[in-house]
C-alpha cells in the first residue's frame, strides 16, 4: 500500500469541487438546523432544484447567467412550496415533506415523462450544461500539483469558484447569526412559542431561514453540476442530504466554521477509508463494490466515536449541550 | 375607584370534542390593577390565556385589548399590541445567554429583519440601548451576575424570575403570568410577589393565572374565578373568598387539590 498516494489521494478529494459543493450545501443546512431547529431533511431537492435550474435553461438556450438566475429562483419558489404547508406545523412535519419531496423530484426529472414534457433529458439527464462558464477559466490549460494531489485546469477553476462561495456563504451565515437577527432564529430553536410570545413572527422567520439555506443548496448543485458538466438526475439521491447532514453534525452544528471544515473531513475520509481498504483487502476477500459499501461501516463508526466524545461535534460549544434542558 | 378597563372579553368558547373547556360569557380586566385568575385543575384558566393571547383559537367570540379587536390575532401580533405572557412551564431559551434572552425581547430592533441586520451599522445603537435597559432589569431582578451564563443553567426559580423580566422588555401594557408561582421554593414566592407589586406601582396592568387562593388575597385588586369552563366569580379577593359558589366548586375541594400538589412535588422534585 502506497502511503504517499492514498494520503495525496484523499486530499485531493478533501478540497476537491464535491467537497466545496457540500460545504456550500452544509452550511445551508447549518442554517436551518443548527441555528433555526428546522429539520429539512431533503436538502438534495434544493440542490436538484440548482442544478436542473441551470442545465434546463442553457439546453433549451438560454444563457449561462439566466441559468444561474432560474436555479436560485426554483429554489427560493421549491422553499415556498414546502414551506407554505408544514412550517405552522411540528418541526417533523417539514422532515416527512422534504424527503418525500426529494426522492418525487428525483423520479420526476429523471424519468422518460420527464425528458419528454420538461426537458430534463429523462434517464440520461442534461448535457454539456457549463456554458460560458467553461470560457471564463483563466487558468492555462495543463495539470496542477504533485502525487494524486493534482487536478486539471478546469476542475481547479470549479473548485476555486467552489471554495470561494462556500467561503461567502460562510461569511454571510457569520454576519447573520451574529445579528438579532440571528437572535431570532436561535430562540425559535430553543422555543417557538417564547418568541411568539415576544412579539416575533415565528412563521416568516423560519421561512427565510428555509429559502435562503435551500438557496445554498442549489449553489451547491450548480457546483456538482459544473463539475460533472451534465446533470445526471441518479446523482440526486437522499443519500446526498444525509452526507451533507453528517459534515454538519461532524463539524459541529450552529457554528460558524463546523460545515466547512465538516466537509473536508469527511470527504478525506470517504477517500482515504476506500484507498486504503482497496489497498489492502485482496480482491478474493471482498470485491471492490463489498469495499465501497465497507467504508460508509467505518464513516458511521466513526460518527458515532465522534457523537460518543465529542457530542457537539469537532467546532461545536460543549457549554451549549450542556445548557440544554 | 371607576376603573378604565383594558381588556374585555365576551362570548368566548373553546370546544375539544365534545368537551367545552372555556365557555366565558363576559370578563373584564381593569387598567393598571392586578387581576387573579383563580380556579381548581381544569377549570380552563390557562386555555383562556392562550385564548387571549393567540396561542390558541376559540370556536366563537371576540375580545378587545386597548382598542384593538383581538380575535384570530396571531400571538406575535398581540404580543406587538402589548400583550405579553409567560408560561406555566417556563420557556428559558437554554441555549442562549441570559442577557441574549433579554435582548430577544426588545421591541424595534430594526436589526431582526434580514437585510438591514447584513449592516450592523444601522442597528449597533438600538443594540447599545436595550442592552443597557436589559442590565437595569437583570439587575431589579438579581439576575445581574448570572448575565453571561447559559439561560439553561438557572435554577427553576431563576427561570421564572428571568421569564417575567424578558417579558418587561417587550414593553408591555399588561403583563400575563401564568401560575408564576408554580414550583418555585416559598422564599422566592415572596419576592415574585413583592416583584408584582412593584409592577402595580409602576402603572402596570397584571393578570395572573394561580390556584393558590391565599397568594392571590395578599396582593390581587380584582379576583376572576372560573369551574368548568365558566367565570363563577368576579369581585374583591374578600368577596369571592366568601362567594359560596366559589367555596362550593373551587375552596371545597382545596384539601384534595394539596394533597395532589405535594404528591406530584414529592415526585418531580
Amino acid at each position: 500500500m502506497d502511503v504517499v498516494e492514498t494520503l495525496t489521494e484523499s486530499m485531493r478529494q478533501a478540497v476537491g469541487p464535491q467537497a466545496a459543493a457540500f460545504a456550500i450545501a452544509a452550511v445551508g443546512i447549518n442554517l436551518q438546523f443548527g441555528y433555526t431547529g428546522l429539520l429539512n431533511f431533503g436538502q438534495v431537492a434544493f440542490l436538484l432544484a440548482g442544478a436542473y435550474g441551470l442545465g434546463i435553461t442553457v439546453d433549451a438556450g438560454g444563457s449561462f447567467w439566466l441559468g444561474l438566475v432560474v436555479a436560485i429562483t426554483s429554489a427560493v419558489l421549491l422553499a415556498f412550496l414546502l414551506g407554505v404547508p408544514t412550517l405552522r406545523l411540528r418541526a417533523d412535519y417539514l422532515a416527512i415533506v422534504t424527503v418525500a419531496t426529494g426522492e418525487i423530484l428525483r423520479l420526476v426529472v429523471g424519468s422518460a415523462w420527464g425528458g419528454d414534457n420538461l426537458g430534463t433529458g429523462g434517464p440520461q439527464g442534461v448535457k454539456e450544461v457549463t456554458g460560458v462558464f467553461r470560457d471564463l477559466n483563466p487558468i492555462p490549460d495543463g495539470s496542477y500539483g504533485f502525487s494524486s494531489f493534482r487536478f486539471e485546469s478546469q476542475t481547479l477553476w470549479v473548485t476555486l469558484v467552489g471554495w470561494t462561495l462556500a467561503l461567502a456563504a460562510t461569511l454571510l451565515v457569520r454576519q447573520l447569526v451574529r445579528s438579532p437577527w440571528g437572535r431570532v432564529l436561535r430562540s425559535i430553536r430553543e422555543d417557538e412559542d417564547a418568541a411568539r410570545s415576544l412579539g416575533k413572527n415565528v412563521f416568516a422567520y423560519k421561512m427565510q431561514s428555509l429559502a435562503l439555506g435551500g438557496v445554498m443548496g442549489a449553489i451547491g448543485g450548480i457546483i456538482i453540476t459544473l463539475n460533472f458538466t451534465s446533470v445526471i438526475p441518479d446523482y440526486f439521491i437522499p443519500t446526498v442530504t444525509f452526507f451533507a447532514y453528517a459534515v454538519v453534525i461532524l463539524g459541529g452544528a450552529g457554528s460558524v466554521w463546523g460545515p466547512l471544515v465538516g466537509s473536508v473531513i469527511f470527504w478525506f475520509v470517504i477517500q482515504f477509508s476506500e484507498s486504503s481498504l482497496d489497498a489492502t483487502v485482496p480482491e478474493d476477500i471482498l470485491s471492490s463494490q463489498d469495499l465501497a459499501a465497507l467504508r460508509f461501516v467505518l464513516v458511521g463508526v466513526l460518527l458515532m466515536a465522534l457523537m460518543v466524545f465529542r457530542p457537539q461535534g469537532l467546532l461545536g460549544k460543549k457549554e451549549e449541550l450542556l445548557a440544554d434542558g | 375607584m371607576a376603573d378604565d378597563v383594558i381588556l374585555v372579553a365576551d362570548g368566548v368558547q373553546r370546544v375539544f370534542g365534545g368537551l367545552t373547556a372555556v365557555d366565558v360569557d363576559h370578563v373584564e380586566v381593569p387598567r393598571g390593577r392586578i387581576t387573579a385568575l383563580i380556579g381548581p385543575n381544569g377549570a380552563g384558566k390557562t386555555t383562556l390565556f392562550n385564548l387571549l393571547t393567540g396561542f390558541d383559537k376559540p370556536t366563537e367570540g371576540s375580545w378587545s385589548f386597548d382598542g384593538h379587536q383581538l380575535a384570530g390575532v396571531p400571538a406575535h401580533k398581540v404580543a406587538r399590541y402589548g400583550m405579553v405572557r409567560t408560561f406555566q412551564l417556563t420557556k428559558a431559551l437554554s441555549k442562549m445567554s441570559v442577557l441574549d434572552n433579554m435582548r430577544l425581547a426588545a421591541p424595534d430592533q430594526s436589526g431582526e429583519r434580514i437585510l438591514t441586520s447584513l449592516v450592523p451599522g444601522t442597528w449597533r445603537a438600538r443594540e447599545r440601548a436595550v442592552t443597557e435597559e436589559a442590565e437595569a432589569l437583570l439587575e431589579r431582578f438579581n439576575l445581574a451576575h448570572m448575565r453571561d451564563d447559559y439561560a439553561g443553567t438557572l435554577s427553576g426559580g431563576q427561570r421564572k424570575l428571568l421569564e417575567m423580566a424578558r417579558a418587561l422588555m417587550a414593553k408591555p401594557k399588561m403583563l400575563m403570568l401564568d401560575e408564576p408561582m408554580a414550583g418555585v421554593n416559598p422564599a422566592l414566592v415572596q419576592s415574585l410577589l413583592e416583584h408584582i407589586k412593584q409592577l402595580r406601582t409602576d402603572g402596570m396592568t397584571v393578570l395572573f393565572v394561580e390556584h393558590d387562593m391565599d397568594v392571590v388575597m395578599g396582593i390581587s385588586d380584582q379576583v376572576v374565578c372560573m369551574a368548568e369552563g365558566q367565570v363563577i366569580s368576579v369581585g374583591t379577593p374578600h368577596h369571592v373568598g366568601s362567594d359560596p359558589k366559589v367555596i362550593e366548586a373551587y375552596l371545597g375541594l382545596r384539601r384534595a387539590v394539596e394533597f395532589e400538589e405535594g404528591y406530584v412535588e414529592g415526585h418531580g422534585g
